[in-house]
């Protein structure tokens, strides 16, 4: 797709375009590299007979069974299954927001359940982005602000500029001052992946992320989740009940009463 | 990173979003109503000590009830030290056929020492040019200066003349300032200054007048404090000395009595403001909870959670604390107006003391409430952004408010400097909230287990109300409270008060004659005569001090009661009579028979015994004028005072005291039309007192009043936090109810059905507020008539009935009102919203 105007390539277009073909050509030598010096592979995430239990009252509940997985760095991961196979509860877990009964996480080599929770929280800012199913924007953040609130926790300095950029690159930049309560659920979402990859993050992790949404919405959401993956040549991890865009992550992990189900 | 900046974006949009009014409100009425009473104090204060040798005249002053040796003024001139003398005694002026009681103080050259007098001549107040100049001199021989409301009374000018006693003078001057007018509550009539050789001229100087002898000194304080020293030893009966430490001992107490009540008010609103803190950020925590997990996800550690918010709270904390401070700037001015006749003077202006209590009481009201949730929100698990069910805990609650609590306390005894008063608060609402919250524990499960066979409404409502226990006990607790405050306000206090306002029955006496002659008892009798006036009865009056009692001799030092010490320290009267007075009860021993005519025997006044300890037996030691006079009591007896007719506290029979000085006594009553009579009876006895029992009584209800709208205007205070409480009560499970109806409407639940049962819940919980309020305010009322205003509170049983009743609707259309408009949008928007 070539577009004159006046003779002339358009200039943003132009930019875009040429933003893309790099990052194609990054992305297929970056995997090229990677499947292929196998040696030098080093799992981003890394879980180890991870279970979890629950006590509730008399009965033990098994959530998480036995699971084991590698995530490597570069790779787009579904975790699919039934409702209560335990997904969310596999996210929470490889993201450190829970702890397991048994097993172990490494996060970019490191032992997540072996730092307390300050260490692991401060794991999360520095390498992790989330997207939810609820959105989760701080109510009392405007949109731009809301982006920033990662880089500010992490102490950055060009916090405002880099937001700016994101929320540009999601195409909100004419809703920077709006609180999420005067957004779309779609807008929020937006919002929401803007903050997720704001600190360019190594691994992505979302929840349902279209879950909230309608198919348009959605699939719009899901498009521009790969996009910024791909450019940013994050990993991604996402939990969803969609064939469709299961089908477009490089790999599906099936979740079956807690147990793994590899395909 | 920068957290306070962040902590100030947060900050803005919670004010935006109207998070933090209920928090702001507590603070700021909270911190009003100390400060109001905190600057209050501190000016009152400042006036008595820094002011106290302007309102002295002097640096120190002999006080005699008889003319003062004149080794005193040869001992101060020989010191190096300035002396004036004054006396000081009330006694009636006339003017034409008007005549006024007044207080007279006859002055000598040097007066006032200290403090300033300040005159002026013009009488209209019309030119404002004209303005009043320092005195620096006294009244010239046969003239006078007036008190601004006795000009005003007799429109009085320059050149005027008026009677004082036997004596015409002249007017010359209208006083603007008198360094010794000073705080007080009643001040007999208007003040007249006139100069001391005038003195014989008016014929006022008589047997058994009440005059006080004052020698003033002042100088430098070294020879003043030897002075002190030296005339100490030499002080006779019936002296003192009166210097700025010991100025005005019963004024001060009295004021600082009232300080008291004051702040027991205003401890009122801030404990009530306490627990409107803890419900709002128990609120404000709960609505935080996801900002907080996101948070977290995002990398923040809990130690910055909590600078955040600590930020957060503080910058809230100082300005709303300064807000109050202002709004009790403002306060205190209106709580000095409304007491303008208790204080007369010019009140200096505050120290920041008051500012820097107020800032703190501000500080430990929201950070001791607030913090303890706060360190709860800190924990709140990452996880709780994938699985919205997961809370906190409530490890930190407890211990906190019992922090919190005990720094208030702290705060508290500090303030009021009674670890008595102080504490009888705090250990109150901690009593108080321990019953409420076992009681209503009770109530709500016997509630549950009992009417959940009624079905419909009733059943989800209770249902709803013992699933939340625990917040139900919170949410009727703090109900209680707000509205134990508000029937407090409203129905015990004009209960009380209204005990406070006597007035006189038609045909009781309303004109003390006082200061009669022997020698005018028969003239006296024909000119009520020949005025057609009903003969009153006379009685004697012997000017007495009381020595020792069995051979102790009494001091005012042996008693910590003030009003025993006043008694102990100034003369009383003694009185004979051959009968009772028919208002008269004997309560123990015997009245005498002809037989003990001339037994040197007496009846005492029963109130007056007990306070300065003297029972049937003993014998009681008086100095009449020099002579030794010793009497056994024999009787005790009950007086009505309410009738205000002449009692004695002492008595004794006929043939025992007549040949001491006597003056005699009497009270009559004198109809509104025949006032002229007064004017006539002055004018042919000028030494006679006349006092105008009804001008006085109108003038304690004056005062009374006064008191009165200062306290009310202080409850204010308390009122607005009960207000609050009510509010922050209502609206902590507002977030909760909605949604949960939402969820309800879902499941297919009718409008109808929803409010039904929310009116059922409602009721159900101001019921038990109501009651818990009509509890609390009844022992309230209870506590106070007894220990501050000496009444006994009769139960009323209307506070429980409209307690209860006001405790329902309130709730009722509060929680309703707070409820309702959620279901009118559709249930999705709803949970989209707050879920
Ligand atoms: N803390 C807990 N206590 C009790 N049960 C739990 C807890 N956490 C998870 N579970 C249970 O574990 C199971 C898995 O939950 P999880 O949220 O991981 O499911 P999911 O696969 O994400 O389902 P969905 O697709 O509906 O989101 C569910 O049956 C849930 O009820
Ligand atoms: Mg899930």
């Amino acid at each position: 797709m070539v577009v004159f105007v006046g003779g002339e390539l358009e200039p943003t277009l132009l930019y875009v375009l040429l933003e893309i073909a790099t990052n194609r050509i990054l992305n297929t030598t970056k995997k090229f590299f990677m499947t292929d010096n196998l040696i030098m592979r080093q799992p981003i995430v890394q879980a180890i007979s991870l279970a979890k239990q629950v006590r509730n009252s008399e009965i033990q509940l098994t959530i998480l069974q036995d699971i084991n997985l590698d995530v490597n760095a570069g790779e787009a991961v579904s975790i699919v299954g039934a409702s209560g196979s335990g997904k969310s509860t596999l996210l929470g877990l490889l993201a450190g927001l829970d702890t397991p009964t048994s097993g172990k996480v490494y996060l970019n080599g490191k032992d997540i359940f072996a730092l307390n929770e300050d260490e692991r929280a401060e794991l999360r800012g520095s390498m992790l982005g989330f997207v939810f199913q609820s959105f989760q924007l701080l109510p009392m953040l405007t949109a731009v602000e809301n982006v920033m609130l990662p880089l500010e926790l992490a102490g950055t300095n060009n916090a405002h500029t880099v937001a700016l950029e994101l929320l540009e690159r999601v195409g909100l930049d004419m809703r920077l001052k709006h609180y999420p309560k005067q957004l779309s659920g779609g807008e929020q979402q937006r919002v929401a992946i803007a903050r997720a990859y704001v600190t360019s993050p190594k691994l992505l992790l979302a929840d349902e992320p279209t879950g909230n949404l309608d198919l348009a919405t959605g699939s719009q959401i899901i498009d521009l989740m790969f996009e910024l993956n791909r450019e940013r040549g994050a990993t991604l991890i996402l939990v969803t009940h969609d064939e469709a865009i299961s089908s477009r992550c490089t790999r599906q992990i099936h979740l079956v009463g807690g147990k793994l189900n590899a395909d | 990173m920068n957290f306070i900046k962040l902590s100030l974006r947060m900050l803005r949009r919670d004010l935006y979003a109207g998070e933090l009014y209920i928090l702001i409100v507590a603070l700021v009425v909270a911190v009003g109503g100390m400060t109001t009473v905190g600057f209050f104090a501190d000016r009152v204060q400042l006036a008595l000590s820094r002011q106290g040798d302007q309102l002295l005249g002097a640096d120190l002053i002999v006080v005699s009830d008889h003319p003062l040796s004149k080794h005193y003024t040869d001992k101060a001139i020989q010191l190096g030290l300035n002396t004036s003398t004054a006396l000081k005694f009330p006694s009636m002026v006339t003017k034409g056929d008007n005549s006024i009681l007044v207080g007279i103080k006859a002055v000598t050259t040097g007066y006032p020492l200290r403090g300033e007098l300040r005159i002026t001549n013009d009488f209209e107040g019309t030119s404002p040019l004209l303005r009043d100049r320092i005195a620096n001199t006294i009244p010239s021989p046969g003239s006078v200066w007036v008190g601004e409301k006795l000009a005003a009374r007799f429109s009085l000018k320059e050149g005027d003349k008026i009677d004082v006693g036997t004596a015409s003078l002249t007017v010359e001057s209208m006083i603007t300032q008198e360094p010794d007018y000073s705080i007080g509550f009643i001040n007999l009539g208007p003040r007249v200054l006139i100069n001391a050789i005038d003195l014989p001229a008016t014929g006022l100087i008589q047997q058994g007048s009440r005059i006080s002898y004052r020698l003033l000194v002042g100088g430098d304080a070294g020879s003043i404090q030897v002075f002190r020293n030296w005339i100490k030893a030499h002080l006779e009966l019936g002296e003192r000395i009166e210097g700025i430490r010991d100025a005005r001992p019963e004024i001060k107490a009295a004021l600082e009595r009232a300080e008291k009540f004051l702040n027991l008010a205003a401890m009122a609103s801030v404990v009530l403001a306490a627990a409107a803190v803890a419900l709002a950020t128990r609120r404000f925590i709960l609505r935080h909870l996801d900002g907080c997990a996101v948070m977290r996800c995002l990398g923040i550690r809990q130690a910055e959670i909590l600078y955040i918010y600590l930020y957060h709270f503080i910058i809230l904390g100082i300005v709303a604390s300064s807000l109050g401070c202002l709004l009790g700037l403002m306060g205190q001015e209106a709580l000095v107006f409304s007491l303008s006749t208790m204080v007369d003077v010019e009140l200096p202006w505050p120290s920041l003391f008051p500012v820097i209590h107020g800032l703190l009481t501000g500080m430990v009201l929201l950070l001791g409430f607030a913090i303890p949730p706060l360190l709860n929100l800190r924990s709140v698990p990452a996880l709780r952004v994938l699985r919205r069910d997961i809370g906190i805990s409530n490890t930190h609650s407890l211990t906190g408010y019992i922090l919190g609590l005990t720094v208030l306390s702290g705060l508290f005894l500090w303030k009021a400097g009674d670890v008595r008063l102080g504490s009888l608060v705090i250990i109150g609402f901690i009593v108080a909230i321990a019953i409420f919250s076992l009681l209503g524990y009770f109530l709500i499960k016997i509630l549950s287990s009992t009417c959940s066979k009624l079905g419909g409404s009733w059943n989800y409502g209770l249902a709803s109300i013992w699933r939340r226990a625990n917040t139900s006990i919170v949410q009727t607790v703090a109900l209680g409270l707000g509205l134990m405050a508000l029937l407090t306000l409203t129905l015990i206090r004009s209960d009380l008060l209204q005990n406070w306002h006597t007035s006189l029955p038609t045909n009781t006496p309303n004109r003390f004659l006082v200061n009669i002659q022997e020698d005018q008892l028969q003239p006296l009798k024909v000119f009520f005569s020949q005025h057609n006036i009903k003969q009153p009865e006379i009685h004697p009056m012997v000017r007495a001090r009381l020595t020792s009692i069995n051979d102790k001799i009494v001091s005012p030092e042996d008693y910590s009661n003030l009003r025993a010490k006043r008694l102990v320290k100034r003369e009383f009267n003694l009185s004979w009579a051959r009968e009772i007075n028919s208002d008269n009860q004997i309560v123990d021993g015997q009245w005498w028979q002809r037989k003990d005519m001339g037994e040197a025997v007496l009846s005492m006044e029963e109130g007056i015994a007990k306070t300065i300890g003297v029972r049937l037996g003993d014998t009681l030691t008086y100095d009449i004028a020099g002579n030794v006079f010793s009497a056994v009591v024999t009787s005790v007896r009950k007086v009505n005072w309410d009738s205000f007719r002449v009692n004695f506290f002492a008595v004794t029979p006929p043939g025992v005291l007549e040949k001491y000085p006597t003056s005699y006594i009497t009270s009559f009553y004198l109809p509104k039309n025949r006032i002229d009579i007064i004017d006539q009876l002055i004018i042919t006895f000028p030494n006679l007192l006349v006092i105008d029992v009804e001008a006085i009584i109108i003038q304690v209800q004056k005062v009374i009043e006064q008191v009165t709208k200062a306290v009310e205007f202080v409850f204010l205070f308390t009122l607005l936090a009960g207000l609050v409480v009510l509010y922050a009560a209502i609206i902590s499970t507002q977030d909760e109810r909605i949604y949960e109806a939402a969820i309800f409407r879902i499941l297919g639940a009718k409008r109808r059905q929803l409010i039904s049962a929310w009116v059922v819940e409602f009721a159900i919980l101001g019921g038990i507020a109501g009651l818990f309020a009509a509890m609390g305010a009844s022992s309230l009322g209870y506590v106070i008539g007894k220990y501050t205003l000496n009444l006994t509170y009769t139960f009323n049983l209307w506070i429980w009935f409209i307690g209860i009743f006001a405790g329902i609707t309130g709730a009722m259309i509060a929680g309703l009102m707070g409820t309702r408009g959620s279901l009118s949008s559709p249930p999705i928007l709803v949970l989209g919203k707050i879920g």
